[in-house]
Order: structure tokens, then sequence, then C-alpha cells
């Protein structure tokens, strides 16, 4: 399969020269399989962009929101084939405790926020509320798994029909807990099972150490907890992703790099930049 | 691979390892997958050592009794009330643990309940009185 960045970003997205490399669009991430099935992951503001690679001969998409705060779907309502009659759009994501996907939705997708209602738009239209087990969506196979952040958010797991696996943790904070991270075995760490043994690991890494303890809680992960939690699942290829706002090009290649340099992972890392395709095969 | 814990149980976890409390956390089945060093007096054991403990071999190391000393039958004990009717409950009660001493302490059973209303577990508090 092959997985493209078109959302990098975390929080805002950050357009300007001092970020035009690693992007400033927020999260979203595409993966085409070896039959054609397109999932879309996250409806950042990325979405837009990718929306127009997305080909006639394509019947059907679907989108898988991790969470729905605003960086995961103010792309939504600008995602060409929602305005298509005759495609088939299912959106994944978490209802919460009191309101269902729709209506969580709809919060965002409806005036005064948005011109169109989410029951106005032209495509075939279905919800599908996330639950905490595996899935079939065409030739991929799908397992979310409640994480470690603010409010309903799953993390995914895409298996395709090679066995190949791309795990997707775009906000993500395992190590929120008393003790030194990791300390716990997978089982007993938000997302361990989930990316256990990943071919491809897109991975929260917003802060850097010295950020992180004035941000405890908020749903994310330093540099060095992601190289941490790497480490612990044994992933085979990291991409650092959902950057920092306040973070340019230059920070980033200079943090990163050295949070590489000090861990010295037994895998492959490459910081996540927008426009990136990883072919997993 | 072990099945990984639910997330509620995960963080339940960070939040008994901080606390002076005296706390035991059960999954869906009952097992007691963690108790926190607050808790090892009560237990008379500690988890570095016992790790997780099956619901059967709880029933043949802790003895429970109410405040009359009488002996409650396991489905009375307030871990399993909060865990099998999915209610919260508070009771005093008497404990002896791995031949330990006697001990009174009032305990709260909070069941685990996920946003799909699922049910994951237990927390159960403890405070000697």
């Amino acid at each position: 399969m092959d997985v493209t960045l078109w959302g990098t970003r975390g929080s805002l997205a950050t357009p300007g020269p001092e970020t035009a490399r690693y992007g400033g669009n927020t999260s979203c991430v595409a993966v085409r399989g070896r039959e054609g099935g397109v999932l879309v992951l996250d409806a950042g503001t990325g979405i837009r962009r990718m929306a127009a690679t997305i080909g006639a001969s394509v019947r059907r998409v679907d989108v898988l929101l991790t969470h729905l705060h605003m960086d995961h779907i103010q792309g939504l309502g600008f995602f060409g084939p929602l305005y298509h009659p005759g495609l088939d759009v299912h959106i994944w994501g978490p209802a919460s405790v009191q309101m269902s996907l729709q209506t969580r939705l709809m919060r965002y997708l409806s005036p005064p926020l948005f011109p169109v209602g989410l029951s106005e738009v032209p495509c075939r239209l279905t919800l599908h509320e996330v639950r905490e087990t595996e899935v079939d969506i065409g030739e991929f196979r799908v397992a979310a798994a409640r994480v470690c952040h603010p409010g309903p958010t799953v993390g995914y797991r895409i298996t395709d029909s090679t066995d190949k696996v791309v795990t997707y943790l775009p906000d993500h904070e395992p190590a929120l807990a008393p003790s030194a991270f990791p300390s716990l075995p997978r089982e007993w760490t938000s997302g361990g099972v989930l990316a256990a043994d990943s071919d491809l690991l897109i991975h929260d890494s917003q802060y850097t150490s010295q950020q992180y303890p004035n941000h405890v809680g908020w749903g994310h992960s330093s540099f060095a907890h992601v190289l941490d939690f790497a480490s612990l699942v044994e992933a085979k290829h990291l991409v650092p992703f959902h950057h920092d706002p306040g973070h340019s090009d230059a920070d980033l290649d200079r943090l990163l790099g050295e949070a590489i340099d000090v861990h010295d992972p037994a895998y492959r890392v490459t910081p996540g930049q927008e426009g990136m395709t990883f072919r997993i095969e | 691979m072990p099945a990984s814990k639910p997330i509620q149980l995960i963080l339940s976890r960070q939040l008994a390892s901080c606390m002076a409390t005296a706390i035991m956390l059960f999954d869906a089945q009952g097992n007691l997958v963690f108790y926190n060093e607050a808790a090892e007096p009560i237990l008379n054991s500690r988890f570095d050592e016992t790790g997780e403990i099956k619901v059967d071999d709880l029933l043949r190391v802790v003895t429970v009794a109410d405040e009359n000393r009488e002996l409650l039958p396991p489905e009375a004990r307030p871990g399993r009330v909060a865990r099998l009717e999915r209610r919260p409950i508070t009771q005093t009660i008497w404990m002896s643990c791995n031949d330990g001493p006697w001990r009174r302490v009032q305990a709260t059973a909070v069941p685990v309940i996920g946003e799909q209303d699922e049910l994951h577990g237990v927390m159960q508090f403890f405070w000697e009185v």
C-alpha cells in the first residue's frame, strides 16, 4: 500500500515560508491499496488537496476520523467527494457518551460555522460510529482502539491484503503517568498493542522534552516519548507527525535531529513532511 | 501477545499508582489486575511479587466479613456487587488476606464503564477505620 501525508501540522494550520517543507496543513493521510481502495485518515486542512487525487473511477471513499478536534475535521466541508452525487462516502469516527457521531459532526458542519449542513451533501453519505473492534473496509482490515487523548479519541491499525501494517496515532499521550515512560509492558500502555510490530507508525510528536512538562494532559507526545514508544512497540519505521505550529522547518530539522541522535533508534525514522509517500510492501 | 488493557483501566492504574489511598483494580472478569502500594498492607502482599491475581485465587486468599464479623459470600462482596450489578457500593467490612490480620475497612467499589456502556472492570478504594 502507499501512504501519503497531506497534512502533518498539529493544532492549527500554519502556512508560510518557514513551514513550507514540513507543511502547514493539519492532519490528513491517504492510504491506497493494491486494489485501488482509498482510506483517508482524518480530515484536517490537508484533505482538500488530497481529494483532488481521487480518480473518477473510485466509487467509494472511507474517511476515518481519530477524533473531532478542529484540526482533524476542519477540511471535511471542503472534501470534494461529499459533493459528488453517486459517490459513496463513509465517515468513521467516535461518538461520545451523550451525542452520536452525526450530532457531533453537525456542530461544525451546520450554520453558523459552515454554510452547508451534513444532511445536505449530495453524495451517498454513511456515518459509522467506531467501536473498539476490527472491521473490513474493502481490501483493508481496520482495528480501532481508544487511546490517551482528551475526549473520545481512537487510533487506527490498518492491515492490507499482504499483512503489512500501518498504525496511525496522530494525537496521543502514552506517557501520561506519574511513573517513568516507558515502564510498563505494551498491554498496559495506551496504543501499545494497537501499534505492535507496525511496518509504518505515524505518531504524534508535538513537543520537545522541555515543552512537554507545561503541556501534560493535553494529549500529545514529546519527541523522546514517541521514540521510546516506537521502541516499545517494535515499529519498523517511525514517522513523527502532528508538528507543533510553533516549530519552523529549521526548528524541526534541529530538534528532531537531536532527539534521534540521542536515542539512536534501532528502527528507521523519517520526520513527516507534507507530500511524502511511503510504499509499504 | 497479551491483549491490550482498555484505556479506562490503563488510566485508572496510572491514577492509583500516584495515590496514597489504597486502591485495587479489577478487570471485567473479576481478576485483580493491579493494586497500589497503599493497598499492599491490606492484601498482605506486594504487587511486584504477585502480579495479577486470578479471581479464583482471590477467593482463596481473601476472606471478607461484614461489620458483625459474619462471613460474606463472594457475591455479596463490594467488588463483585459493583461488577455484576454495575453500580457503586460503599460498605464497612472486615478483611483478612493471605492469613494476615483482620482489618476493618471502608470499601468503596465503582464500576469502570466505558463510553459505549461497556464494563471494563471495577476500581475499589479502601480506607481503614
